[in-house]
């Protein structure tokens, strides 16, 4: 398991059910689970047609500038290494 | 796509790479379980393989619910699924899962009237708009899948709708993993803990594989660079001497889980005191099934099922697969008698089960081919 | 065979062999009932058309297997193909039925490099269909016929009772002139050719998927179901280096691919970041868990082209207002025999076989 794609809120239809957008794709979605007030432009996590969890962007964001220290890390190493004079 | 094609970025799993080889004690080998079955579709997708070093190996294990059902319960399905009165619904993963007397798709062929869905509330919907028919919803998954489930027998509760009802077949990860740290024919040095099912019960369930067996756990997203920070992530723990239950996946799965979606289930469902695993055999509460408020709602009261447990195939492996102490390739069927085409086992059939992984993914990577080139 | 002194990997590797081995075996149909799986382009059609029709009719036309069989017609070369179109629902954004098999039977045709002349139609009415949209479909098939600069000269119906026929069912027959000399075959892709996609993958299939409404999905898509033939010949003119065309229906670009490897003997390696596909059919994929990979489309083909002419290829599709967005998605080489491997975004390597049936929707 489990298929769970993110998606954007793009509609508020009743309390329980919102449209979401997954690249251009829209679906209806039962919110009922997330206990948070959610509002156009959140992010949420789809699977079945319901939202399982709210996508927390400065998680987002921390996963992803943790990425980008390594691979810059790994650059600069590569760059050092391409520089050093020979011994 | 957002959230997903930024943790698909080839340049950065190069360096992932690269950090995991370093992490690597010389001369150690390092035996990784990957509980999720989601996991273990991203990795042969993708060809994460060759992003791990030769002394790093994945192992795949029981997180597959498809995979876990006894032949003797898909027959139940599809004895419920021959009925004239029935419409029966179900995922599109169960449709070629061969029971004791054919699938559902052999079933479809001799005119039992059975659609896939997308989503419990579609089949509920298809109820809504057959009330001459009795719509059973056939309800597979782990505690991902559940609490959906749950709120669809809700919902037709509040709205009174009467000719709707659940074949409840779902199962708990936490017996699973159990079961696999008892078993003794394993070695394991960590555990890439199943992201999904972790939004609904929380990391902290994981904790005594921390405590008591002293491995660790890394809650893992399914994009491939998830899945190489959370290797890094073990190495790291394991050169530093830690055993802890660590999020990777934070951006999803908050550390207690999802309070409604518990509460949904709690309220719709009861443990099973035992439940039949395929290959792994009889855990105790393990499974779910509707409690007595819900009886109304339950497909195994309201119609006769068979329920009679049938043997698998005496060629089958797919128990010792599941438990990660065989490899695909291992089983003495792999390829031959069982492919896809002509499956004998759950995992070949199931998208996300390790043999058809491997066969339609993974039986060609970058490594094989340089060794069977040498 | 196994015994001491094999390593791990060299078993691996047996297992591997057994597999290829098998996969060359003699196809038989295992199953005493058609299912749909049996129509879905893939691994089961294969089989049912090997052991059950190619069995029957055997002659080294059919052998080729080709999308038209040419024949050599007192001393003209006329390329004859035949197509039956079943689609739910009938009417989709984009098309209809009626497109289908217009230009099915008419890329058919220009798959083998002919000149589409002429088209039979032979309808299959449910009792009840509604006159209206029988109406409907046929004006979209002279619509589409007009367009494709052929017509539609003979036909026939029948009408069968309620419950049998999902409507209407349509067959297309159709016949070309191949002035051409290039022989476009499956079996003639050689190492160092190129693969190239005339445009976007899996339009049509993930539209009529969400057509039928039981997935509960939108999306501004609609069905690229277009006829070919011109575009065809606008490569065909540029460049004697094709060696083969094939239009990517059911089954999608992946089963042309696994044909190709099979039919030349060669490895077809694939970019997946070449790949065109349009975000709306990779978000709806995404979601469902299929790979657009193995979706139809209705109005694309993919071209194996000498290497040394791909830039000219490219250059002559692009120009051409059905080929703008033509891309080269891969290339063949000469082993692992028989497979198709795809080159990841992400870098890894894996294999691409035929699916057993349709590519379905899965949650896990």
């Amino acid at each position: 398991m489990c298929l769970g794609i993110p998606g954007e809120i793009v509609a508020l239809a009743t309390p329980d059910v919102a449209t979401v957008e997954v690249a251009g794709v829209r679906r209806s979605v039962h919110i009922g689970l997330i206990s948070e007030e959610l509002a156009v432009g959140d992010w949420v996590l789809i699977h079945v047609g319901f939202a399982l969890s709210r996508i927390d962007e400065q998680e987002a964001r921390a996963a992803l500038e943790f990425l980008e220290s390594i691979g810059k890390a790994y650059e600069d190493e590569i760059v050092a290494l391409q520089t050093s004079a020979p011994t | 796509m957002r959230f997903v094609d930024e943790f698909r970025d080839a340049r950065s799993a190069q360096a992932l790479s690269q950090r995991i080889a370093e992490r690597c004690e010389p001369g150690r080998h390092y035996a990784f379980m990957e509980v999720c079955g989601g996991h273990t579709h991203t990795i042969y997708k993708h060809g994460l393989e060759d992003y791990l070093p030769e002394t790093v190996q994945l192992v795949h294990g029981p997180g597959c619910p498809v995979c876990v059902i006894p032949m003797g319960r898909i027959d139940d399905a599809i004895s419920i699924a021959r009925r004239p009165e029935v419409i029966f619904t179900t995922f599109g993963d169960m449709m070629r899962v061969p029971g004791g007397n054919g699938t559902f798709f052999d079933a479809k062929a001799t005119g039992a009237d059975i659609r896939m869905v997308y989503s419990p509330l579609d089949a509920l919907a298809v109820a809504r708009a057959n009330p001459e028919r009795r719509v059973v919803f056939f309800g597979i998954g782990f505690e991902t899948t559940a609490p959906s489930t749950a709120m669809t027998i809700l919902r037709a509760e509040a709205e009174g709708i009467t000719n709707f009802s659940v074949f409840c077949n779902h199962v708990m990860i936490i017996p699973a993993i159990k079961a696999i740290l008892e078993s003794p024919d394993l070695r394991l040095d960590g555990f890439l803990g199943p992201g999904h099912v972790s939004t609904v019960i929380g990391c902290w369930p994981y904790e005594f594989i921390t405590r008591q067996h002293g491995k660790p756990l890394v809650c893992a997203g399914f994009e491939p660079l998830d899945i190489l920070a959370s290797v890094l992530m073990l190495l790291t723990q394991l050169a530093e001497g830690r055993a802890e239950v660590e999020n990777q996946y934070a951006r999803v799965v908050p550390w207690d889980g999802n309070p409604l979606a518990l509460r949904a289930i709690g309220r719709v469902m009861e443990l099973r005191p035992y439940f039949e695993w395929r290959g792994l055999g009889f855990i105790a509460q393990s499974a779910l099934r509707l409690n007595e408020n819900y009886a109304a709602f339950d497909a195994e009261r309201i119609f006769p099922v068979p329920g009679i447990r049938i043997a698998d195939p005496k060629a089958c492996q797919c128990g010792e697969v599941l438990k990660g102490v065989l490899k695909p390739w291992e089983c003495k069927v792999f390829g031959t008698a069982c492919t896809p085409e002509t499956p004998i086992g759950t995992c070949m059939v199931s998208s996300e089960g390790a043999c058809a992984a491997y066969y339609n993914y993974g039986r060609f990577t970058r490594q094989r081919l340089t060794a069977a080139a040498r | 065979m196994n015994g001491l002194g094999v390593t791990p990997a060299g078993r691996e590797q047996q297992v591997l062999d057994r597999i290829e081995r098998s996969r060359q075996r003699k196809p038989k149909v295992r199953e005493e009932r058609i299912t749909l799986a049996h129509g879905a382009g893939g691994k089961a059609t294969h089989t049912l058309i090997d052991a059950i029709f190619l069995d029957a009719f055997r002659n080294p036309t059919l052998e080729g297997l080709d999308d038209g069989a040419v024949l050599d017609l007192a001393g003209a070369r006329i390329a004859f193909s035949t197509d039956t179109y079943v689609v739910s629902p009938l009417f989709f954004p984009g098309g209809c039925i009626g497109d289908l098999a217009v230009n099915g039977t008419v890329n058919d045709l220009a798959m083998t490099g002919a000149r589409p002349v002429a088209l039979s139609a032979g309808f299959v009415l449910e009792e009840g269909f509604a006159v209206c949209e029988l109406e409907r479909i046929v004006a979209a098939m002279r619509h589409a016929a007009d367009a494709a600069d052929v017509q539609i000269v003979t036909g026939d119906t029948k009408v069968v009772q309620s419950g049998h026929g999902d409507g209407c069912y349509v067959n297309t027959a159709g016949v070309g002139v191949v002035t051409r000399r290039q022989r476009l075959t499956a079996g003639a892709a050689r190492p160092g050719d190129v693969v190239i996609v005339s445009g976007p993958v899996g339009d049509h299939g993930v539209t009529v998927l969400l057509a039928r409404g039981d997935l509960a999905l939108e999306a501004d898509l609609v069905s690229d179901t277009a006829p070919l033939a011109s575009l065809a010949d606008a490569l065909l003119s540029a460049t004697d280096g094709v060696r083969m065309l094939r239009d990517a229906t059911r089954g999608g670009v992946a089963t042309i691919m696994n044909e190709i490897a099979a039919a030349s003997g060669v490895a077809v390696v694939l970019d997946e970041a070449s790949v065109p596909v349009r975000p709306a059919v990779t978000g709806a994929c995404e979601l469902l868990g299929i790979d657009p990979l193995y979706v139809a489309c209705e109005g694309r083909f993919v071209a194996v082209v000498d290497g040394t002419e791909a830039d000219r290829a490219l250059a002559a599709l692009r120009a051409h207002p059905q080929g703008e967005q033509a891309t080269v998605i891969g290339r063949v080489e000469p082993d692992p025999s028989g497979l198709v491997l795809l080159r990841t975004s992400f870098g890894g390597t894996r294999v691409v076989d035929m699916l057993v049936g349709d590519p379905l929707p899965r949650i896990c």
